[in-house]
């Protein structure tokens, strides 16, 4: 508990909109980037398959939320702008979702684990006291959660699958874990987005994701990685400091609208 | 097809006719009327026509498609002064989808959507039950893919006729 404040907190100026907005379509930006890499390499057709579909959902969804973050900006810019021509420090991603492919159960465990959270991010933003967001969460949110019954039951058939799927896949979620607790953390923008009840209440969120993510790891007969002071807890992203994978990743995304800026076909 | 002097604003109802001849693109047998894709139509005074839709899945690729669809079909029937804007709050469900749509999916081939899931999220992470056979009716059926070739629909296998069928999915 901090002390008793005289003084109602500050409203949030327009710039904590802009940055959730940010937040939410720069997840969704670049990892359906991720996973549109994996298009015509998937290990079965079906697959190939429906990660284009989520990958289509997640760009759609980054549509809105960027096209919005252009109009609170309010400089002009529209949501091709804020893709192709911002730099790796202007992107407001968690580091989880710029991590590479990695194999088929890394790319599903990573699904997974974000997922889960866009489920239950999605559902605090639907009921956020800003209107359009509101409508955007709620539209993504019915999205999110066929993705999630899709990547949950990977972890399924993967983790209670042969030796070598379970080791691979448990070797992911090990792997990824260190990135999770930034899901959660919450900053000064969060925080007064969160007072104003525009945004979600992440630190608030964190025990019924854990909850959700341990129902699935539990019947796939894996396990949670425990949280160990010895886990580096990474973080970083939503303040624009990333890992170099998401520069090489922006380098292939963008190339082609910088190379030929306003190019129509 | 209705077709109007540019004298004469059209009527709503004149409107949602023509809609009703505009199929989508994935699914040709259902107009984007009966899909729940169209959401309002407006005629002010001057017969300026707002059409308001929304969109299936935010990653559908046929949205575009569809709005360029709409505009043409009211060109094509001497509406000229058409806009098309999107909303995206109620956000769209195959709920909206009634019943003489569904059976035409089901005739089409295609199992037609079940009521929309508004239970908890520990169920979503629940195998779901595969639909019955829209050939023989069949409920020894079995999901394949919950991805189909478009966004909307999974793939699905009777076991009973052995013919494979896609579903719409509820959303
Ligand atoms: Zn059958």
């Amino acid at each position: 508990m901090t002390a008793p404040s005289v003084l109602p907190p500050p409203p949030p100026a327009p710039h904590d909109e802009l940055e959730l907005l940010l937040r939410l379509g720069d997840d969704r930006l670049v990892l359906g980037h991720r996973l549109s890499e994996w298009c015509g390499h998937a290990p079965i057709l079906e697959e190939d398959i429906a990660l284009a579909n989520v990958a289509l959902d997640l760009l759609g969804q980054a549509t809105m939320l960027l096209r919005r973050a252009g109009e609170v900006e309010g400089k002009g810019r529209d949501e091709d702008a804020l893709a192709y021509w911002r730099e790796a420090v202007e992107f407001r991603n968690c580091l989880l979702v710029e991590q590479p492919n990695g194999d088929f159960a890394f790319t599903m465990a990573r699904q997974f684990l974000f997922d889960v959270y866009a489920v239950v991010t999605l559902d605090a933003v639907s009921r956020s006291t800003n209107a359009e967001l509101a409508a955007i969460a709620a539209k993504a949110l019915k999205e999110a959660k066929y993705h999630v019954r899709h990547s949950g039951e990977w972890m399924l058939k993967l983790g209670d699958g042969t030796d070598e799927s379970h080791r691979r896949v448990q070797g992911a979620l090990d792997e990824l874990w260190r990135f999770t607790p930034e899901l959660f953390a919450a900053d000064d923008v969060a925080a007064r987005l969160a007072a104003e009840g525009i945004g979600p209440d992440l630190p608030a969120l964190r025990a019924h994701w854990h909850e959700l993510v341990h129902d699935v790891v539990e019947r796939a007969t894996l396990t949670l990685p425990h949280e160990s002071s010895h886990t580096p807890h990474l973080n970083g992203g939503r303040a624009g400091m990333h890992s170099e994978h998401l520069g090489h990743l922006l380098a292939e995304m963008q190339i082609v609208a910088r190379s030929h800026p306003g190019a129509k076909w | 097809m209705v077709s109007h002097s540019p004298a004469s604003p059209p009527s709503r109802a004149a409107i949602l006719e023509i809609l009703d001849s505009v199929k989508d693109p994935e699914v040709p047998v259902l107009s984007v009327r009966e899909l729940g894709i169209v959401r309002d139509v407006e005629v002010d005074d001057a017969g300026a026509v707002t059409v308001t839709v929304t969109p299936t899945y935010s990653g559908c690729p046929a949205i575009q498609a569809i709005e360029d669809d709409i505009l043409a079909a009211l060109a094509t029937a001497g509406v000229a002064d058409a806009r098309v804007v999107t909303s995206y709050a109620p956000a769209w469900t195959t709920d909206w989808i009634e019943a003489d749509a569904r059976a035409k999916l089901k005739a089409y081939g295609i199992a037609p959507p079940r009521p929309a899931e508004h239970g908890g999220l520990v169920q979503l992470l629940r195998a779901r039950t595969a639909p019955p056979c829209p050939y023989c009716d069949s409920r020894d059926t079995e999901i394949r893919s919950e991805f189909g070739p478009t966004a909307c629909k999974s793939v699905c296998w009777c076991r009973s006729c052995g013919q494979p069928f896609e579903e719409f999915k509820a959303f």
